[in-house]
């Protein structure tokens, strides 16, 4: 069994396809919609968590890629510029995912990227504007 | 035995003063006992990471030719208005200084990506800033516009010039509402979904001196960088509030006024910083070193987190309507732990202040001075202390006849 966020962004052509269905439908695959939108003319950006068994997930991602599909983990685009971040801690308690946790002894923050739901809730609550979304 | 600053300074200068941050005295005064500490240790170095509004920076730009008056007139840095208030060239940026088209919160919570503290950040990492500037002309000074790219390195002066900084302590902010509320202490989520406080705690450098016994006017600091002074109290110090046995106040007390050399100063140190909904401010890096002159001043700089309380006050009413009041009492190791109980409820906490960048001031500080390059300096006069009387007054408003 496999868990992943993903960001697929979908070419202008494929906007009237039910790509998610066939995932379900032909690969077997769980999925849940963080966010999504279609710009007219210009095609579409889903951000997904899809669960499956390893085997499916592979044959998924890869019906995805075949048909032009562009594919990326979620934690590509979801970046913290660590030269901004002074570690205050502000975003800590105001992330809904919990991917911000203070280290004890330096009291740094950690950012946790395999935890981010990309709702964006920290890029404009941190002071400094250290985190940025990349879609 | 008490010590002397001129003691401790020729000390430093031949590179033989025992110099620990506030971090490290506390467990050197727990092991050692307060006696033997003051007479080892001979400075405390402090720390602070904040975002600090009332800051701004003041400075002169050299006469064009033909010459311009700006004062009287109407100046721009990145296009966020300036003061020009003053002489011919002189001009004040201040740290919540928006430009004129920013959008505000006309469309709520408004982003206030760039203003006086982006300009003061962009200026001290050496970029070119765009100034603009349109005035009345007179026979004197007959020019009556400019445009023109300028750069810190050019400038006569460039003096960072904080009214208001270092506060002593201050509010843990909550919102009791059922809607998000966006203020200078952040983003509160409603029905207190969060708790934000603002403070270095035991690095604090106020916390650590809380009844001023060593910080005064002429109090050479660590500042945004480079090396700047205490030059008065801030606006709103308010010494007379109530504190605790070891004398740290048990809400927001005193405050200082700052002042240094910008051109000196860096911009890891003196940050923009725009807060959601509320506006655009600076995030300003204080390191205060404390003389260790008797045991007295030893005992307030071991000061821990667990000693040091504040209020906790509810953002989307009580704070502002002015409304006196505060919702329970915390200490910063609950603070620091991650989570308080208020109101029956667990509430997890986020600060604004960044307590590592505290403790890298405290030793960037601790280094200098181990190294001879900075001198303590004896204050000139002393601050408005507990048992003044001074206070904080609120405005007396008064209608106006018409």
């Amino acid at each position: 069994m496999i868990t992943k966020r993903i960001v697929l962004h979908f070419p202008h052509r494929l906007a009237d396809q039910p790509i998610v269905y066939k995932l379900v439908k032909d690969y077997d695959l769980e999925f849940n919609i963080l966010k999504a939108y279609i710009a007219p003319e210009k095609g579409g950006l889903l951000v997904l968590e899809l669960s499956g068994e390893d085997k499916n997930y592979e044959q998924g991602i890869q019906y995805l890629k075949r048909i032009g599909v562009k594919v990326q983990a979620l934690s590509q685009d979801i970046i913290r510029n660590d030269r901004r971040c002074s570690h205050c801690s502000v975003c800590v308690p105001i992330c809904p995912a919990g991917a911000f946790l203070v280290e004890p002894l330096t009291r740094e923050v950690h950012f946790d990227d395999s935890k981010c739901i990309a709702c964006g809730v920290c890029v404009k609550a941190c002071p400094l504007r250290a985190m940025e979304v990349r879609f | 035995m008490a010590k002397t600053i001129k003691e401790i300074n020729e000390k430093i200068k031949k590179g033989e003063a025992v110099v620990v941050t506030a971090e490290e005295i506390i467990d050197i005064v727990e092991k050692q006992g307060v006696k033997k500490a003051a007479q080892k240790v001979d400075v405390v170095t402090t720390g602070t990471f904040g975002p600090m509004c009332s800051s701004g920076a003041y400075f002169n730009i050299g006469h064009a030719k033909p010459k311009i008056k700006l004062g009287g007139g109407r100046a721009y840095l990145n296009d966020v208005p300036v003061y020009a208030g003053f002489a011919a060239v002189d001009v004040y940026i201040g740290a919540t200084a928006l430009p004129d088209d920013d959008p505000r919160n006309k469309v709520f919570p408004g982003e206030f990506r760039y203003g006086g503290g982006h300009a003061i950040e962009d200026l001290v990492a050496g970029k070119d800033l765009k100034l603009a500037a349109t005035a009345y002309g007179t026979d004197c000074y007959p020019r009556k516009e400019l445009e023109t790219l300028i750069n810190i390195k050019d400038l006569n002066e460039a003096v960072l010039f904080n009214p208001r900084n270092s506060y002593q302590n201050y509010n843990v902010a909550v919102n009791l509402s059922d809607r998000v509320i966006y203020t200078y202490m952040g983003t509160l989520k409603p029905n207190l979904g969060n708790a934000n406080y603002c403070s270095a705690g035991q690095l604090s450098p106020l916390l650590n001196d809380p009844c001023y016994k060593s910080i005064g006017i002429g109090t050479r600091i660590f500042l945004g960088g480079g090396v700047g002074y205490v030059v008065w109290q801030g606006t709103q110090h308010n010494p007379s509030v109530p504190r605790k046995e070891n004398g740290t106040p048990c809400a927001p007390a005193g405050a200082l006024a700052v002042l240094g050399d910008l051109k000196q100063m860096r911009p890891e140190w003196l940050a923009g910083t725009s807060m959601q909904g509320y506006g655009t401010t600076l995030t300003v890096g204080i390191g205060i070193p404390i003389p260790i002159l008797n045991e007295e001043i030893c005992q307030y700089t071991a000061v821990k987190d667990d000693d040091i309380y504040t209020q906790i006050v509810d953002y989307s009413e009580a704070y502002p309507q002015g409304k006196k009041g505060s919702l329970g009492e915390v200490d910063y190791a609950q603070l620091k732990s991650g989570k308080i109980v208020t109101q029956g409820k667990e509430v997890p906490t986020g600060n604004l202040s960044s307590y590592p960048k505290a403790v890298e001031i405290a030793n960037i500080l601790k280094e200098w001075i181990k190294k001879g390059d900075f001198l303590l300096s004896e204050p000139v006069a002393y601050l408005p202390g507990p048992d003044t009387g001074y206070t904080f007054n609120p405005l007396k408003e008064r209608p106006v006849q018409k």
